[in-house]
């Protein structure tokens, strides 16, 4: 086999038609019009352990890749390619590539299928993907605001409780992204767009609270300290339930409750964006922790002890802001009648049922009894997230 | 335990002898190393007894050789990589430039590597002069100093001179051939800007040095052991692929004529140094 290389210098990247050949041939000749190119050939040859006399080179076989790592395949939906156990040696190839053996190690404390995968991740992913709003466009920012300054006082003070919740809804899944084996990518595209989502909530509920005022609103212990228990728990499936089906399944409630009230567009808009995203995040962690819950009987016993144990750390703190309470009764009233704040106040008391209401609808899905959910919704933190 | 001397001539070092000194250890051949600033260094050590072995370049093992000859000694090369044979070195001209031969660099400004680099600076410049030109009579040599005392090892002086060689401060560049091509992936050399209008003839360059009858049998374990390192082992395959071999071969002495000739008879300050090196014994 002669290798043609014409004017090619193996500088200019020559070599890559005489390894081609060489995969081939095994052994080739080379020709060309660049008269140093024996030289170029003995040296290029010694470099890559190929032997080179009486112009002639012969291939040596590359044995990098013996005892190279498999790592799954690509497409999820292919028989063994999400892997039972993620090799902290396959670091961070992408699944399907084949690793070099001795590669450093690149431990991640989530690195069990059993641990983080869900079937319906890659669907759910598509979607998530899909589904991402533009917050300069998808607000109408221009919309007249109407109502009085103690009104906007209220969209204030709800818009500072919305931010520090979101916050937290940002925290946890950013926690746990780092530690999950990225071998299972969709799981984390799924909680990195779920942090993009609350990303853009905080940045939205800022600018609503920012278009009349230039200061926000108060945050109290009670709800920090609410917030802290989220943030700080350190198993996923425990945090996934408390956060994504407990917390954000009755912030949808209230999100809905905006939507439907809000004295003005932007506040109803922004609202009803990011109960769009939090629906998502909801359906994606009932989903997953059900199917958990079917695997791993002794889960949902867990699942109960979490709400308990949340439950006592909390029991000493005032829970919701009542700032917060009273500003979403004058949102609800519309005005500032006695009959209207007392409908205000009716409406902020039916939000809570139906928030209730929604937590024992997801806890039965999980597989909760009817008495079990009652009781561990009554159980949740009063400060809705 | 066996006492390897090696040179610094980059942070790597240290990483590449902490891992073959692990890997020797764990088959039965502790080891320990210790780092010179300079090759010369190294060679006093070695002569002296403070190291067993050191891996040289090819100008240090000259040095050795000759200086244990002198003190009645023997040499001996026992180890060194693939890659330390056959190695050429290049006269490297602008390709645009009017210089189409040796003989039209009479006159003219030749860039080279470290003044003790054997494949920078001493071997072609001998290349020139068994042409007929004597440095610094027939033509300017234009040293690119990084780093004296690591024989060339670090390239700087080697990359700074094929730089002017580009920026056309100077009619050729002299560098080892695997350097043109490194050189021209970096960017440093621009393809199609350098022409070769010399080779040398094929020398070799690094070399694990011992003394005769001091340590023979740890010599002989280790020389086993470095030959027995295999390209598919990858705990091994890092080390190698930083030292820049694919595997170890046997010494061999044969390849060090031209640099032997360089320093007996140029008439360069890196020549001069060696000559006076080797004379102190």
């Amino acid at each position: 086999m002669i290798v043609e290389l014409g004017a090619l210098s193996l500088e200019r990247g020559g070599h890559l038609l005489i390894e081609r050949a060489l995969r081939e041939h095994g052994r080739v000749w080379v020709r060309g019009s660049d008269p140093d190119l024996p030289g170029q050939l003995a040296t290029w040859s010694r470099m890559r352990g190929h032997s080179f006399a009486g112009g002639q080179i012969t291939s040596s076989p590359d044995t990098r890749w013996v005892g190279a790592l498999p790592t799954g395949g690509p497409n999820p939906a292919t028989l063994g390619a999400v892997a039972a156990r993620a090799d902290a040696r396959w670091g961070l190839a992408a699944r399907g590539a084949l690793v070099e053996d001795g590669a450093a190690e690149l431990s991640f404390p989530l690195s069990s299928r059993d641990e983080v995968w869900d079937d319906d991740a890659p669907r759910l992913y598509a979607q998530a993907a899909a589904a991402q709003w533009d917050p300069a466009t998808a607000v109408p920012w221009d919309a007249p605001i109407e109502h009085g300054a103690d009104v906007e006082d209220a969209v204030v003070q709800v818009m500072t409780y919305l931010i520090e919740n979101e916050t937290a809804a940002l925290l946890v899944p950013a926690r746990f992204l780092a530690s999950i084996h990225p071998h299972y990518r969709e799981v984390l595209g799924l909680l990195a767009i779920q942090t993009a989502d609350e990303a853009r909530h905080i940045e939205v509920f800022t600018r609503r609270a920012t278009l009349r005022r230039d200061k926000l609103g108060t945050s109290t212990r009670g709800g920090q300290a609410s917030l802290a228990t989220l943030v700080r728990e350190p198993d996923l499936a425990l945090a996934s339930f408390l956060l994504s089906v407990l917390g954000e399944g009755s912030f949808l409630e209230l999100l809905r409750f905006l939507h439907e009230t809000g004295p003005d567009a932007v506040t109803r808009t922004v609202a009803r964006l990011a109960a769009q995203d939090e629906a998502r995040h909801v359906a994606f962690a009932v989903g997953h922790l059900r199917r958990q819950c079917e695997k791993d009987p002794g889960l949902r016993a867990r699942l109960a002890t979490a709400v308990r144990s949340r439950h006592a750390a909390l029991q000493h703190t005032s829970g919701l802001n009542a700032e917060v309470f009273d500003a979403l009764v004058v949102l609800a009233a519309g005005a500032w009648t006695p009959e209207a704040i007392g409908k205000g106040f009716d409406r902020v008391v039916t939000l809570v049922e139906r928030m209730d209401r929604a937590r024992r609808g997801h806890l039965a899905r999980l597989g909760f009894s009817e008495v079990e959910a009652a009781e561990l919704s009554a159980l949740h933190t009063r400060n809705f997230m | 335990m066996i006492t390897i001397g090696a040179v610094a001539y980059d942070p790597k070092v240290v990483t590449i002898w902490d891992g073959f000194g692990a890997w020797l250890g764990r088959r039965g051949l502790p080891v320990s190393y210790v780092l010179y600033r300079t090759y010369e260094e190294q060679v006093d050590a070695l002569l002296d007894g403070h190291v067993d072995v050191a891996w040289n370049s090819p100008l240090a093992w000259l040095e050795t050789e000759r200086r244990a000859r002198a003190a009645g000694e023997t040499a001996i090369g026992f180890a060194m990589r693939d890659t330390d044979r056959d190695l050429t070195s290049l006269v490297l001209v602008a390709d645009d430039g009017p210089v189409r031969s040796v003989g039209d660099l009479r006159g003219q400004r030749v860039a080279v590597g470290a003044f003790d680099s054997p494949q920078a600076t001493l071997i072609p410049l001998l290349l020139l002069q068994e042409a007929g030109l004597v440095c610094n009579d027939d033509f300017e040599v234009v040293p690119f100093d990084v780093l004296p005392g690591k024989h060339g090892d670090h390239v700087g002086g080697e990359r700074d001179a094929v730089k002017a060689l580009v920026r056309g401060d100077v009619a050729a560049a002299c560098l080892l051939d695997a350097n043109q091509l490194a050189f021209g992936r970096e960017g440093t050399l621009p393809a199609g800007k350098g022409r070769v209008v010399a080779r040398t003839a094929p020398f070799d360059h690094c070399l694990f040095t011992a003394i005769a009858g001091r340590g023979d049998e740890d010599v002989a374990r280790l020389r086993m052991l470095l030959l027995s390192m295999d390209w598919a082992d990858a705990e091994v395959r890092p080390l190698l692929e930083m030292e820049g071999l694919r595997k170890w071969c046997d010494g061999r002495t044969t390849g060090f004529g031209q640099l032997g000739r360089a320093i007996d008879s140029l008439p360069f300050r890196g020549a001069e140094a060696v000559r006076a090196f080797v004379d102190r014994t």
